[in-house]
């Protein structure tokens, strides 16, 4: 008999100083139609905070919006952040204007995924239903 | 041992055991079993109230007032879980993210996750282990709700309910059910207008009430927005659970008794459901007997009872 119900916990966050939230909340609203919960926590986030609310709400993965132009100082600090809390098994994605060159760049230092501006709600709630996995 | 580490303070652990709890892992249900010893020392608190009258806004208020009085906090934000998706948003935690970083205070959001009453069903397993983890009070929002959204006063000491000026003769608005529960009442938002006004006629609809043992009711008003600033009130808010909590001192093992009947009481009712899904998995569902229905050969009590025969 087993009651367990496994759901993906995915926290959204939107670091640095830029002003609005709209883009992390459609990204908030499309995971949370493909059936996760989404913990969101607003503008302006430092990458400590970041990483401790991920810990303490045991979190299966961080989504970061960066239209900044940080995301170079921004993704790093954050898994560094969640290392340093002995989160590192949380996957880390974003989006964000980000060229192509630093794209490659995240992607071999950490980040699982890099999301363009175009990115379709769909394609992004498809892609944590594919690529993160509920841990044990 | 994952609970030695919960009891040490180490907030990993704590997290994963809440999520499992929270995800009805049966490992998890022992493990809080042998942390049930270490709880009863943190005070609970609940937080329930229209959506959007500014009870994540007056938890985080309340968190600050606690805090400069160097008590540690634990926090349980109740949100609900989409019946279409299964998904959810969980957003109280937006308005107490300042606190984030402060190691004396834990926040963990919920969902609903199908459950009536304003609460999951983990929410109290969650509060036992922040109790457990020594925290010093123990805050539980609820789902922004209507009326019957009554089931916090079940898990909490001490029953906030929050309301805004302006709801004119809606008042009604705060039904019966809710105004029962409350132990402390908080017009928030008191910088519109018709703060005055909304206290008055709370105070009428308590009076009228008459209510059982509930006539200390405290009325307070409050601008959470203000944070601690002098003209927030929120030292009202606190000092008025503060003296509830006291008032209660002699009762506190009879409302501990309460608590803990509602308490088995629940999880037998969910045990049960749990069991009867279980069973009905195991029958290969309600398509057959749904079909008997359908087709006259059966009627629906004769096919529930069949079910429940095998229990
Ligand atoms: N003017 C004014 N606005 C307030 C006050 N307290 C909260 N608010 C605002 O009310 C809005 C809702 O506040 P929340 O704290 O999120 O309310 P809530 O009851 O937790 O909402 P739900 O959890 O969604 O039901 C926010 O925009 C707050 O800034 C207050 O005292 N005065
Ligand atoms: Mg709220």
């Amino acid at each position: 008999m087993s009651d367990t119900q496994r759901k993906r916990r995915i926290l959204v966050a939107k670091p640095g100083l830029d002003g609005h939230d709209r883009g992390a909340k459609v990204v908030a609203r499309a995971l949370a139609d493909a059936g996760h919960e989404v913990v969101y926590t607003g503008l302006h986030q430092t990458p400590t905070m970041i990483a401790t609310a991920a810990v303490q709400e045991a979190v299966d993965a961080v989504g970061l919006s960066i239209m900044s132009g940080a995301h170079m100082t921004l993704f790093p600090a954050v898994i560094e952040a969640l290392k340093k809390q002995g989160a590192e098994d949380v996957v880390v994605f974003g989006g964000g204007i980000i060229p192509d060159e630093d794209v490659v760049e995240l992607l071999a230092n950490g980040v699982a995924k890099i999301f363009k501006p175009g990115a379709s709600t769909q394609e992004i709630g498809q892609w944590v239903t594919d690529n993160v996995s509920v841990q044990d | 041992m994952r609970i030695d580490k919960v009891l040490e303070g180490d907030i990993r652990s704590a997290a994963r055991l809440m999520r499992d709890l929270d995800d009805r892992v049966p490992s998890a249900i022992e493990e809080l079993k042998a942390l049930y010893p270490h709880t009863g020392n943190g005070y609970i608190i609940g937080i329930t109230g229209n959506p959007g009258a500014g009870k994540s806004t007056l938890v985080d208020s309340l968190i600050s007032v606690y805090r400069n009085a160097s008590l540690r906090v634990g926090v349980v934000c109740v949100d609900p879980t989409s019946p279409f998706s299964g998904g959810a948003i969980l957003g109280d935690r937006i308005r107490m993210q300042r606190h984030a970083s402060d190691s004396g205070v834990f926040i963990r959001s919920l969902a609903t996750r199908g459950q009536l009453g304003g609460l999951s069903r983990s929410t109290f397993d969650v509060a036992s282990v922040l109790d457990a983890m020594g925290f010093d009070r123990i805050i539980i929002e609820t789902v922004g709700v209507g009326q019957d959204e009554i089931e916090v006063m079940k898990t909490a000491y001490t029953s906030v309910v929050v309301t805004v000026p302006g709801l004119g003769d809606d008042i009604q608005a705060i039904k019966a059910g809710i105004l029962e529960i409350a132990d402390v009442l908080v017009v928030n938002k008191a910088d519109r207008e018709g703060a005055d006004r909304a206290v008055r006629d709370l105070f009428h609809m308590l009076d009228l009430r008459g209510g059982v043992g509930r006539q200390e009711v405290e009325i307070v008003k409050c601008i959470a927005t203000l944070g601690t600033r002098e003209e927030s009130g929120i030292a009202d808010v606190a000092k008025a659970i503060d003296s509830h909590r006291g008032r209660m001192g002699q009762q506190e093992d009879a409302r501990r008794k309460e608590r803990a009947k509602a308490h088995i009481a629940e999880l037998v009712r969910g045990m049960l459901a749990d069991r009867a899904d279980a069973t009905l998995r195991a029958q290969g569902g309600l398509d057959g007997l749904a079909d008997g229905v359908v087709r006259g050969e059966q009627d629906p009590y004769t096919a529930a009872e069949s079910v429940l025969k095998s229990l």
